[in-house]
């Protein structure tokens, strides 16, 4: 193991952090930098628990390594609305979409970005955005209610 | 400890029967809800694991020095160092802490470290030096019956056992192992006070539980160790044994230290218990018009290494061997096995999925040999409140409305077929003209809270406080929604506008028993309206009023002391409820062994290519027995959740094994359903006034999982021809299976 170190921009503000190699940016969010929005369930980028916004991309990154967050521009879910509530969040909310919760983070993120690309997604778009998110709790139908909605909102 | 949780909008605001927001949703969707994998203490040390690579051996040595010489490597302790008991259990204390001179399962723990990182803790796991000598592992359940290792057999005999009918159906059936998968892995924190003792905040279904098993095999006295409710992701049965608790203790407690441990998601697989497969016969004997005359079943459940829950779950799927149906003359045997497979134990439906997944096979094919509709039959032997339990004989006093499940089931409308969303996805998988559309039902029945006597309560305390209601309980918050649902019910016991739920630790208040067997809102519930209904009586009296709110106390239209002044005094009241008491079974499996019972039924549409062996699950619709609806919408969550396990025990989900290894530890290769597998639902909730559940609730997480799996096999076997008698059914199952 070898320290480096990489400088970056997390949720808007110039952060450096010390890495630890071969560890992955999920491993630098939430053990040296104390974020813990990105949750860690598979270390395989299965369950989409940990994603982040990448320079405008979607990432597990429990997938991502470390060292290849130099330069980089990250938005966690802590980043999506600082202070604020994210319609995302609103819709999420108001649909009884969170149950243990332990994958909103991600399906935020995703869906943030979902939002950002395309304001009215249909239904079938929803699903693609939101196919790499694991959900054990909720089967997924509150998830797309609130999404469904927050785009027929966004339609009117 | 830092904490990270925001305390927004943590208040309550609905009574019973509306759906009132969840009050800690802000803080999981903002990203800032506390879970076990967040935890932080100052000096904080990392735990590992070292786990057995075998199923069976004897441990001839363990060295531990080549992990002690690593620097940062704080402890490394094995079976000798467990200060007190050297076992724990759910039911029987039949698990080492450590394993000492044996491993019986792939995965056992031998040793913990300690370290100052995560990296360098498994790097020193890694290096233990255990030799073990193989043993060969006794895997398979029959021949560990045939050897008399078995940690239950159920006995079931109710009336004659002469009878014979004209139409008689056999077969054989087998679950796989599921896992509950819930996405948080084990974690847990242990802080050490400083004098002798420690705070434990763990993953866990029942703190109180967890905490008699570690005061035992820490040797320490009870108020020495404090286990506190914590956040976790999903429980689904996997919470309820104790894996990294008093692990984590031993070595906070040795190292002086705080010590943190998150399982990977492979160790996760091995470090809790799973659904217990199961290998069932069946024989169902009926008239000519469709009467079951008499049902004979035999059931073999694998319980793996160590008793876990394999005694309640074999009796669960024993008891439940016929289904809510009717029928005088019942056989069933049952055998809960011990082998070398990993260790089985509590999941969503706790040996009642298994069964149905049989006896609804069983149905349908007794419709067929009758030439009858598979509803139709059904209807004609359901089980209602007024008759005997097919296998116990117990009297159902309760509401038990299998015929309105029935009815609302057959009167849904079906789905029109969609030819762009095909089996294997909108590519070029399946060509439309393949695929073949499959409509199958089944109807399940589950008991609601602890049976067999088991002496079933929840403690709950509420508060009256100028800022509104205050519910105490450790009843653990898995996802489900208790936190709303508690402070709904306080807020209509106490008739104000707001109520808030929080969480206290194992000295601060008695147990409510398990979030599990559906029984959170029942009996902690329960606990919860006793205790708000009687503080609301009591400032009544005291005040002589006639009316209590957000205000204050009312007498006769005015407002007499307001609440203010009221909360000057300190209004608290603690209840520990019971429900029903319960019996044990006599030599013949009868007896009033059950609290309650709830009916639910599944109707699945699916859309298969029978060459390809793809499947589309299109729809599930339900209908549920739910008592009173206390929270619409977290019943909803908790129906379209349940079927969506149902589906993915019935397509995809198994741990497969190999000589006792769990080949597909992992998200990879263990299949979970995404949001593109989820079916459309809809669910009627069928109320109906009667059960001893808060307001007539009834508990609604089990129900979904039931009889979904059931009813999805069935759908494949419509549309394909095919037996599918084992699930999860795999495209080779359908392409290649017997007709």
């Amino acid at each position: 193991m070898f320290a480096l170190i990489v400088e970056f921009t997390l949720n808007g503000s110039p952060t450096t952090a010390r890495v630890m190699s071969p560890g992955s940016a999920l491993d630098v969010l939430r053990d040296e930098l104390g974020v813990f929005g990105p949750k860690s369930g598979c270390e395989q980028g299965e369950c989409g628990s940990c994603s982040v916004l990448l320079d405008g991309v979607v990432v597990c990154s429990c997938l991502l390594m470390a060292g290849d967050l130099q330069g980089s521009v990250v938005v966690t879910v802590e980043g999506v609305a600082g202070d604020q509530i994210h319609p995302v969040q609103t819709a999420m909310h108001e649909a009884g979409a969170v149950q243990c919760g332990f994958c909103t983070p991600g399906i935020v993120v995703a869906a943030v970005d979902l939002f950002e690309h395309n304001p009215h997604p249909t239904g079938e778009e929803i699903k693609e955005a939101l196919a790499g998110n694991i959900c054990r709790c909720t089967g997924y139908g509150a998830i797309v209610r609130a999404l469904e909605g927050l785009s027929e909102a966004a339609a009117r | 400890m830092t904490t990270h949780t925001d305390r927004r909008a943590i208040q309550v605001e609905g009574t019973v029967g509306e759906s009132p927001l969840r009050p800690d949703g802000i803080a999981k969707l903002k990203g800032e809800f506390e879970y076990a994998q967040d935890l932080e203490s100052e000096g904080m040390l990392w735990g590992a694991t070292v786990r057995s690579p075998h199923a069976s051996a004897i441990i001839e040595s363990i060295d531990i020095a080549p992990a002690l010489s690593i620097g940062g490597v704080h402890a490394v302790l094995t079976a000798s160092d467990v200060p007190g008991r050297p076992s724990f259990g759910l039911e029987h204390s039949d698990q080492p802490v450590l394993a000492g001179d044996k491993v019986s399962f792939w995965g056992e723990p031998v040793a913990i470290v300690a370290a100052e990182d995560a990296d360098t803790a498994r790097l020193a796991a890694a290096a233990v030096n255990v030799v073990y000598r193989e043993q060969v592992p006794l895997i398979d359940p029959e021949e560990a019956d045939l050897r008399d290792e078995v940690f239950r057999r159920m006995r079931i005999r109710r009336g004659d056992q002469e009878v014979t009918g004209p139409v008689v159906v056999e077969g054989y059936y087998e679950v796989g192992m599921q896992d509950q998968a819930p996405l948080g892995p084990e974690a847990g924190l242990a802080i050490p006070d400083g004098q002798g003792g420690v705070d434990l905040y763990a993953t866990s279904q029942f703190v109180h539980v967890d905490h008699e098993q570690i005061v035992a095999s820490l040797g320490l006295r009870r108020e020495a160790v404090r286990s506190h409710p914590t956040g976790i992701g999903g429980a689904f049965g996997a919470r309820e044994d104790v894996n990294l608790h008093i692990h984590l203790c031993m070595l906070a407690l040795h190292t002086n230290r705080p010590v943190k441990m998150v399982y990977r998601r492979s160790e996760s697989f091995a470090g809790h218990v799973h659904r217990h497969p199961a290998r069932m016969w069946y024989r169902h004997t009926a008239n000519e018009e469709g009467q079951l005359l008499r049902v004979e079943a035999r059931i073999v459940i694998d319980g793996g290494a160590y008793a876990s829950t394999t005694a309640a779950v074999l009796a669960n799927a024993s008891y439940f061997a016929v289904g809510p149906y009717r029928c005088d003359s019942v056989s069933v045997d049952g055998v809960g096995a011990r082998t070398n497979n990993p260790p089985c134990g509590a999941m969503r439906g706790f040996g009642a999925v298994q069964s149905c997944f049989a006896y609804e096979a069983q149905m349908d094919r007794l419709a067929e040999a009758l030439d009858m509709d598979p509803l139709e039959l059904r209807r004609r032997n359901v089980l209602a409140t007024g008759d005997e339990m097919p296998t116990t004989g117990q009297l159902i006093t309760t509401p038990l409305p299998t015929a309105e499940v029935i009815e609302t089931l057959r009167a849904m409308p079906l789905p029109d077929v969609d030819r762009t969303s095909l089996p294997g996805g909108s590519g070029l998988t399946s060509e439309p003209k393949d695929v073949v559309r499959g409509v199958g039902y089944a109807i399940g029945i589950k008991n609601l809270g602890f049976s067999e006597g088991f002496d079933d309560y929840a403690q709950a305390r509420v508060r009256l406080t100028p800022e509104g209601a205050v519910v105490e309980t450790a009843a653990i918050e898995v996802g489900q929604g208790l936190v709303t649902v508690l402070a709904q019910i306080a807020r209509a016991g106490l008739g104000i506008s707001k109520a808030e739920v929080r969480h206290v630790d194992t000295s601060k208040i008695g147990s409510a028993g398990s979030t599990s067997a559906s029984r959170q809102t029942q009996v902690s519930g329960g606990a919860t309206l006793e205790a708000s209904s009687r503080l609301r009586e009591r400032i009544l009296e005291q005040h002589q009023g006639d009316d209590l709110n957000d205000d204050g106390v009312w007498r006769s239209g005015a407002l007499v002391v307001p609440m203010d002044n009221l909360t000057r005094e300190v209004w608290e009241e603690t209840v520990t409820f019971r429900h029903p008491a319960t019996e044990r079974p006599d030599e013949d499996g009868q007896g009033a062994v059950h609290a309650d019972f709830a009916v639910a039924g599944h109707r699945a549409v699916v859309d298969v290519d029978p060459e390809l062996g793809m499947v589309k699950v299109v729809r599930v619709d339900t209908a549920q027995d739910v008592g009173k609806a206390l929270n619409p919408d977290s019943i909803q969550g908790q129906i379209e959740g349940g079927i969506m396990q149902g589906v993915g025990l019935a397509i995809m989900e198994e741990l497969v094994l190999e000589n006792g290894v769990i080949r597909n530890p992992n998200f990879t290769d263990y299949l979970l359903p995404t949001i593109l597998d989820a079916p459309d639902v809809e669910a009627v909730l069928i109320e109906e006034d009667g059960s001893w559940g808060p307001f007539g609730a009834k508990g609604v997480g089990e129900p979904p999982t039931i009889s979904s799996t059931a009813a999805v096999a069935a759908a494949i076997r419509l549309a394909t021809g095919k037996q599918l008698n084992r699930v999860p059914i795999r495209p080779q199952d359908i392409s290649l299976g017997d007709r």
